[in-house]
């Protein structure tokens, strides 16, 4: 007879919360007395991703720090639906400068705490990906280098969605945007190197780099509370989806930023001063396709005039990442429970 | 409030702002029928009582379990469970093993003499259940639960039916079969045993019963004209197994052959190995597939060393030597005879060709209709205006326990309904909760639990029960398996998820609500709730 350890919970590992689990081990975002860092009534786009997001990680912040936090944010879609003046959905410390000081605002509101010896009192930075890889990229360097003691989170949404869906660094190959139109022999986005900033952070060594997606709530929360419980500069790049840009359903936010980490096309990793020290395993594998085919930037590798020359290249780099990072559990006979 | 330098407003929270009225459409809670209460012929809530199951809370789900079906150890035994064919996780990896978990709670229920729901309050109406099968046991136990009296008798020795004398030790050990029968006895009911009913309208009238059960099984083995010298051992099945169930067994020798492809010809042919037969052989004029058998038998049955003639029929039986036709399946998939023959040695041979039911007790009833040798029923389970109710084998359906154990029930709803005079509404049963509705990426992967299966040498030459139950461990596992097809558990998903905080969080036990005065309708609470407990209605504009 086959025994099992009773440490399966249903969907316990899964799931926002589970009944069978006691209350320590639940996410905190299953608890009713959650912080909502952010709250109702912001005016982002129904099923965005940035704003959930967000919320995951300030409230798992909140609940680190035990409500001790002040929050920079630089300008992009967060600041602008979040807070038009005299509104705004923060129900925690927060400022905003430009779109591209972020960092270094953050290095000062740290450097103020500390001549106060206010030590218990963290300061967590936010930008998109915009504010993040292109403007705030050399205050974000900077910061990096000092390893000012800041958790910068960048929700990556892969453009400038808030002005209207431009290309930034972080828009990836073939992609649609207003300024990578789907004209010529490569429509869309050019492929190229991009700027892939949990790699540049890493090789900086600094303390803690790790991505996570809106789709495990369970890693992102855990990786919120790793990185709060260290001091210098830390970052953490989240895969959010945006259903205006991509040209997803808003229902499918939360299955889309899944299928980016099923696919491998964004690898969810954490890495301890320059070394990746554990990955996200890819759990149920699917082609590149099928994430691809559900968001209309990329409809012009599909339809009438199909593409699949530029669908294999992008598998290239979904098989390049696997390899990379050791993405795929090597094949077992074993049934393995998931706790 | 002192405004800073520049500043003219005062500042103000973004709830001010009710992002509601973006919505077209809304989302909405629902709870829909899961496929294994949808498929359960004696109506039970599984999803319900395997909810408390997954707690640990065993006895919560046990009182859940028998509120519909007081008899879950026996079930959990020989229930052929199409709750579990119906299961969605079989698209995730395997179906819940349902039954196995419903013999877990019957043996635990057993084993701390838990005992049954306090019978209502008298009405002083009196029934008569007439046969102590699944059917009439059922019934009696749910009459008492709504405080009828009840008398039942049987013409037998001992109480049980076709479980005690049709199903084998084996399958149902009798301390299980007595435990769970006791239980129901002590519910208060008027017991009267070796009591044949030669008519049953004389027996109401006499008795003033304000209705009648009647639940008298198919007790007659059918006959096929087969040649066969005087010296040939013939019997049939039901009787084989009713003298077996009495420690009596007949003499049948050391080669048995068994004809006919449902369950009582594998039960015979098992029997017959157990008693010593060297060769049990079954002859069915079809093939495997269409076999009336379950699979499960087919294969303990076969891992006992019973052997299987298909698409043979029996031509004629004369001293040892029996002649077996060879079939072919015609184009429509009837058997046909091919002219070819065959001989087989045997001793005896025991016909398990389907049973028939003996209704002379019906023959002065009013107002009975019999259709090919069975009782024509309203939905109520009425089979006359005087009171008279019938169920099991007896009626037109499928001959399982399972199935009489929820006639039983339905027949005590309608009797209830007649003594009082009223009709008791119709249960609206919500859609079904269809696989396409689950989102399977939130369920662990978690392997099928496998009950222990009793050493083949002592399957041969004993009555030991063949298959085990699960113990607490694999149990709460296998509880746990269960993907709540259609109805909320409170996974917190919803609560989680929504990127508006348009959902509130109600409380252990009382599920969530929507807020909206936020909600913009995105839908993501809909496609990420794991068992498809939450729809999107459009908005009335």
């Amino acid at each position: 007879m086959t025994t099992q350890p009773v440490h399966f919970y249903q969907i316990g590992s899964f799931a926002v919360g589970n009944r069978l689990l006691s209350d320590d081990e639940r996410t905190v975002q299953s608890s009713p007395n959650r912080a909502n860092s952010i709250d109702s009534g912001h005016r982002a786009c129904q099923g965005c991703g940035e704003a959930l997001g967000a919320r995951y990680a300030l409230d798992a912040a909140m609940r680190s720090s035990g409500g001790q936090i002040v929050a920079v944010n630089a300008t992009g879609c967060l600041e602008v639906f979040s807070t038009p003046y005299p509104e705004t959905s923060w129900r925690i410390p927060w400022l905003h400068s430009l779109f591209g000081n972020a960092p270094a605002v953050a290095t000062g509101v740290a450097a103020a705490l500390r001549v106060k010896g206010l030590h218990d009192v963290r300061v967590v930075a936010q930008a998109g990906d915009g504010g993040t890889v292109d403007i705030g990229f050399g205050c974000l360097s900077g910061m990096f280098e000092r390893n000012d003691d800041v958790l910068f989170i960048c929700y990556d949404n892969e453009g400038y969605m808030n002005t209207g869906v431009q290309r930034s660094a972080a828009t990836p190959p073939a992609a649609r945007t207003a300024t990578t139109d789907v004209v010529g022999p490569e429509p869309g986005n050019v492929f190229g190197q991009g700027k892939d900033l949990p790699r540049i952070a890493m090789a900086r060594d600094i303390p803690y780099v790790a991505t996570a997606t809106v789709a495990d709530l369970h890693d992102l929360e855990q990786k919120v509370e790793r990185a709060m419980s260290m001091r210098g500069a830390r970052y953490l790049h989240v895969l959010v989806p945006c259903p205006l840009g991509w040209g997803s359903a808003s229902s499918e936010t939360i299955h889309i930023a899944r299928l980016a980490k099923e696919t491998g096309l964004f690898p969810v990793f954490e890495a301890h001063n320059g070394v990746v020290t554990d990955v996200a395993k890819i759990r149920r594998q699917v082609p590149v396709q099928e994430y691809l085919s559900i968001q209309r930037r990329y409809a012009h590798l599909f339809g009438k005039k199909p593409r699949p020359d530029i669908v294999a290249r992008i598998q290239t780099i979904a098989d390049q990442n696997i390899a990379r990072y050791g993405l795929v559990e090597p094949a077992s006979s074993d049934q393995e429970v998931h706790v | 409030m002192e405004i800073p330098f520049a500043i003219t407003l005062d500042v103000g929270s973004s709830r001010a702002n009710h992002t509601g009225s973006w919505r077209v459409e809304r989302p909405v809670y629902v709870d829909r029928l899961p496929p294994c209460n949808d498929a359960c012929p004696a109506g039970e809530n599984i999803q319900g009582w395997l909810y408390y199951a997954e707690s640990g809370n065993y006895r919560r789900a046990w009182e859940k379990l028998v509120e519909e079906n007081p008899m879950p150890a026996i079930m959990g035994r020989v229930c052929f469970h199409p709750c579990e064919t119906a299961c969605n996780r079989v698209q995730v990896d395997e179906a819940v093993g349902i039954n196995a978990v419903e013999r877990f709670l019957g043996d635990l229920a057993i084993e701390k003499r838990w005992s049954l729901p306090i019978p209502g309050s008298d009405t002083g109406k009196r029934v008569l259940v007439v046969g102590a099968g699944p059917a009439g046991l059922s019934a009696t136990y749910h009459l008492r639960r709504l405080g009828h009296q009840v008398k039942l008798v049987d013409s037998a020795s001992q109480l049980g039916g076709m479980m005690r004398y049709g199903i084998p030790a084996y399958r149902l050990p009798r301390s299980v079969l007595d435990a769970e029968i006791g239980r129901i006895v002590a519910q208060g009911v008027e017991v009267e045993l070796n009591h044949v009913v030669h008519d049953v309208e004389e027996e109401r009238v006499k008795g003033n019963f304000d209705a009648v059960f009647l639940a008298v099984g198919a007790q007659l083995g059918k006959r096929v004209n087969i040649p066969a010298g005087d010296s040939s051992r013939v019997v049939d099945a039901v009787t084989f197994l009713h003298q077996v169930a009495e420690d009596d067994p007949p003499l049948l020798g050391r080669r048995v052959v068994v004809y006919g492809g449902g369950d009582t010809a594998f039960d015979a042919a098992r029997t017959a190995r157990r008693l010593g037969a060297t060769d049990a052989v079954i002859v069915y004029r079809r093939n495997r597939e269409r076999m009336g058998a379950s699979g499960e038998e087919l294969e303990q049955a076969l891992g006992e060393g019973v052997t299987v003639r298909w698409l043979s029929t029996v031509n004629r039986f004369e001293g040892e030597k029996m002649v077996l036709e060879k079939m072919a399946l015609n184009a429509e998939g009837f058997p046909e005879p091919t002219g070819e023959f065959e001989e087989l040695d045997a001793d005896a041979l025991v016909l398990a060709l389907g049973q028939d039911t003996d209704l002379s007790l019906l023959d002065r009833a009013p107002g009975i209709r019999i259709t090919n040798g069975v009782v024509t029923v309203e939905q109520s389970m009425m089979a006359a205006p005087s009171g008279i109710f019938a169920g099991g084998d007896a009626v037109p359906a499928e001959r399982t326990a399972t199935v009489a154990v929820g006639h039983g029930k339905r027949a005590a709803h309608g009797i209830d309904d007649f003594v009082n005079g009223v009709e008791r509404p119709v249960k609206v049963r919500h859609g079904l909760a269809t696989a396409d509705r689950l989102n399977t990426w939130y369920y662990a992967d978690a392997p099928r639990q496998k009950r222990p299966e009793l050493e083949k040498i002592r399957r041969q030459s004993t009555f030991d029960e063949v298959i085990g139950g699960l113990n607490e461990d694999n149990a709460l596992f296998e509880a746990r398996r269960c993907l709540s097809c259609g109805n909320c558990f409170e996974c917190d998903n919803c609560f989680g998820v929504c990127p508006d905080n348009a959902v509130r969080k109600l409380g252990t036990g009382e599920r969530y609500e929507f807020d909206y005065d936020f909600c913009k309708g995105c839908g993501i609470c809909v496609k990420e709730c794991p068992c498809g407990a939450i729809e999107m209605v459009p908005e009335k504009i």
